[in-house]
């Protein structure tokens, strides 16, 4: 299945090309300039298929600590008050659930209250960020296409032309994303796209102290990463929502949304 | 009470605050009175209905004046406001949003090539009969086209008609797009529903019409006037009926999502009985619906006297107007109130003076009312009873 979500996106983008192609060679055909747009559309569909990423997140492994919240905030200088990332703490009891997440937990938590230590029957913490979706619903809805799918699967914002009209930030069913009041337009988690794209890792991940965290390649199938995406027993945040996201869940209890 | 069984009020880190405030409450309102307004100026050009005549230029010249101003509140409550016209250079097609821009501006040029060929007869004679700055405002206002015979009215009348009947879909595809921007919002349980543009569609026409209606009865009563009671009655059964509709939408929105019980309501439940339970369940339905849904009913059921008639309609119409901004204040803030995290509220603020504050709101809701005195004081726009019932004998274009 989760090939079968890459292929697709795979045959979809080159059905798109070949149609864009076709419609424009149609039109100057027998042009010189038809006999360089052949080499372009040959040579880039010729080219391997770059890197696919994804982000495993596991539940299981997570100890609250917020040092990725800190991580974030100080790698991408988010400002006060907001989060490109954050982790909730689960306490399940038989009267309900207590969720909380103080400030993002960038300082992490606190101890609880009596009350729900006794009434406790399950407790764990789970880190959220931006999902960068496959069928991405901020991408859907950007009037001005200022938000867009960079090679890798990045769902990013072009500051330079976001109109700051938050239409995005309605539409993320995750709450990943937040109008900047410093720049004024729409932030979001980049999975430290200034990081990767040097070949390094999001600050979040090298900075996790066990591995909950992890990022990578997932068509690498000698990577972690790539064989728990293929083999894995994962899932997805508001599965309902069918934005195809590249950040998936090991161990995710139902109680969380 | 809290959704999902939460013990406490749980909301997303980010969901501090609302990001689409007043601005994005008015914008819909004002563009609701737009459609409204046009729409009542259309069932006397194109569906003949000559109770309207006395009223029908009035329309118009309201949905013009309501329409400049309808994408001012977006611009107001952009962070990148220079960057507007992006939308027009570079729309992104699948985005509900994106062809607003067009949609709005081509139905405003709409209006405005309407309005000046029902008024440009107007213009001409003035032009010819008085002098100085008056007469050089008119020779402006004419572009240069000085034939006014009846051959030429004709044509106009004709022109007209077909622009009035082409601007009644306009008028829904505008509205009903507004509708859709919320609507298709799968994210946001309050939104997400494809009666949304119905709902908003059918409020705006009401909105439109209760507007209007408000606006005749202080300028008659202003200038000592006498009403057009055949009008009115009109008016109120109108209104009556299309309030009906709306009403009737709204709530089968709620119903149906309580009805099936599915996860929409297990948010929306909560928060009806929460924080929208005085906008909403208290100031929406109880008070600013089914008071006016009787009200109105009495001038269209029974035998009333004209004057009981005027205060009824009105009183109705005043809290019309006041449920459909309540309305979109409901829709549009309420729906932000619901945390992502599906387990907390986010409460919600009125803000003064700032830029999407009481103040901007004010002057933004009131502007159109000043356009409205401008241009009625250069044309003649709202008719007196006795040439209404020419009008109304007389084909329904001529002004």
């Amino acid at each position: 299945m989760q090939k079968d979500r890459l292929a697709n996106q795979g045959r979809r983008r080159f059905l798109v090309r070949a149609a864009a192609g076709g419609a424009v060679a149609g039109l100057v055909w027998n042009t010189p300039l038809a006999k360089l747009l052949a080499a372009v559309v040959t040579e880039s569909e010729q080219e391997a298929p770059g890197p696919a990423y994804g982000f495993i997140v596991n539940i299981d492994r997570c100890i609250g600590c917020g040092k990725c919240v800190e991580a974030c905030s100080i790698e991408n200088n988010v400002p006060e008050g907001y989060v490109r990332t954050w982790v909730e703490r689960y306490v399940v009891t038989d009267k309900g659930v207590h969720v909380d997440s103080p400030r993002g937990a960038i300082d992490g938590f606190e101890g609880l209250d009596d009350e729900i230590k006794r009434d406790a029957r399950q407790a764990f913490f789970v880190p959220k960020l931006c999902n960068h979706c496959l069928e991405a619903p901020c991408i859907q809805v950007c009037p001005v296409g200022a938000t867009f799918h960079a090679p890798g699967g990045f769902v990013l914002v072009d500051p330079e032309h976001c109109i700051g009209c938050g239409y995005c930030i309605q539409a993320c069913p995750y709450g990943a994303r937040f109008k900047n009041p410093e720049t004024h337009v729409a932030d979001k988690c980049t999975w430290c796209y200034h990081r990767v794209s040097r070949g390094g890792l999001p600050a979040c991940v090298e900075v996790c102290p066990t591995q909950a965290r992890l990022f990578g390649d997932v068509r690498d199938q000698t990577s972690d990463i790539g064989k728990i995406y293929t083999y894995g027993n994962w899932s997805h945040l508001k599965p309902e929502m069918h934005t195809e996201g590249m950040c998936m869940y090991l161990g995710l209890p139902r109680e969380v949304v | 009470m809290l959704p999902d069984g939460s013990l406490v009020n749980f909301a997303f880190p980010n969901d501090t605050h609302i990001v689409w405030s007043l601005m994005i409450v008015i914008y819909p309102y004002i563009t609701g009175l737009v459609a409204g307004a046009f729409v009542v100026s259309a069932f006397y050009h194109v569906f003949r209905i000559r109770e309207f005549a006395s009223i029908a230029h009035m329309a118009l010249v309201a949905a013009f004046c309501f329409g400049l101003f309808a994408a001012l509140p977006l611009l107001i409550h952009l962070s990148q406001p220079q960057r507007a016209f992006n939308i027009f250079f570079t729309p992104h097609l699948s985005s509900a949003m994106s062809i607003f821009g067009y949609v709005y501006a081509g139905y405003m040029v709409l209006l405005i090539v309407e309005l000046w060929l029902t008024y440009r007869p107007h213009f001409v004679e003035k032009a010819r009969t008085t002098t100085g700055i008056q007469c050089a405002i008119y020779r402006a206002l004419m572009l240069g086209a000085s034939c006014d015979t009846a051959a030429s009215r004709r044509i106009d009348a004709n022109l007209v008609r077909f622009l009035a009947a082409v601007g009644i879909p306009w008028a829904c595809l505008l509205h009903g797009y507004v509708g859709f921007i919320f609507g298709s919002v799968k994210a946001n349980a309050w939104w997400a529903t494809p009666l949304q543009p119905l709902i908003f569609l059918m409020s705006a026409i009401v909105s439109g019409m209760a507007m209007l209606m408000l606006m005749y009865t202080v300028i008659i009563w202003y200038r000592k006037q006498s009403f057009d009671y055949v009008m009115i009655r009109k008016m109120a059964a109108y209104m009556w009926g299309f309030f009906i509709i709306d009403f009737t939408l709204e709530m089968l929105e709620v119903l149906y999502a309580a009805y099936e019980n599915g996860h929409h309501w297990q948010v929306i439940k909560p928060l009806l009985s929460g924080p929208l339970f005085y906008p909403w369940v208290v100031g929406q339905v109880l008070i600013l619906s089914v008071v006016p849904l009787f009200v109105l009913g009495i001038p269209v059921i029974f035998r009333v006297r004209d004057r009981v008639v005027l205060y009824l309609v009105n009183f109705a119409a005043l809290l019309l107007v006041l449920q459909v901004l309540l309305m979109r204040f409901n829709v549009v803030v309420g729906g932000q109130m619901i945390s992502k995290s599906s387990r907390g509220f986010v409460e919600y603020h009125f803000e003064l003076l700032g830029k999407e504050g009481l103040l901007v709101a004010g002057i933004l809701l009131t502007a159109p009312f000043v356009v409205y005195a401008i241009i009625s004081a250069l044309v003649p726009v709202l008719a007196t009873p006795d040439k209404a019932a020419e009008r109304r004998e007389e084909s329904p274009v001529a002004p």
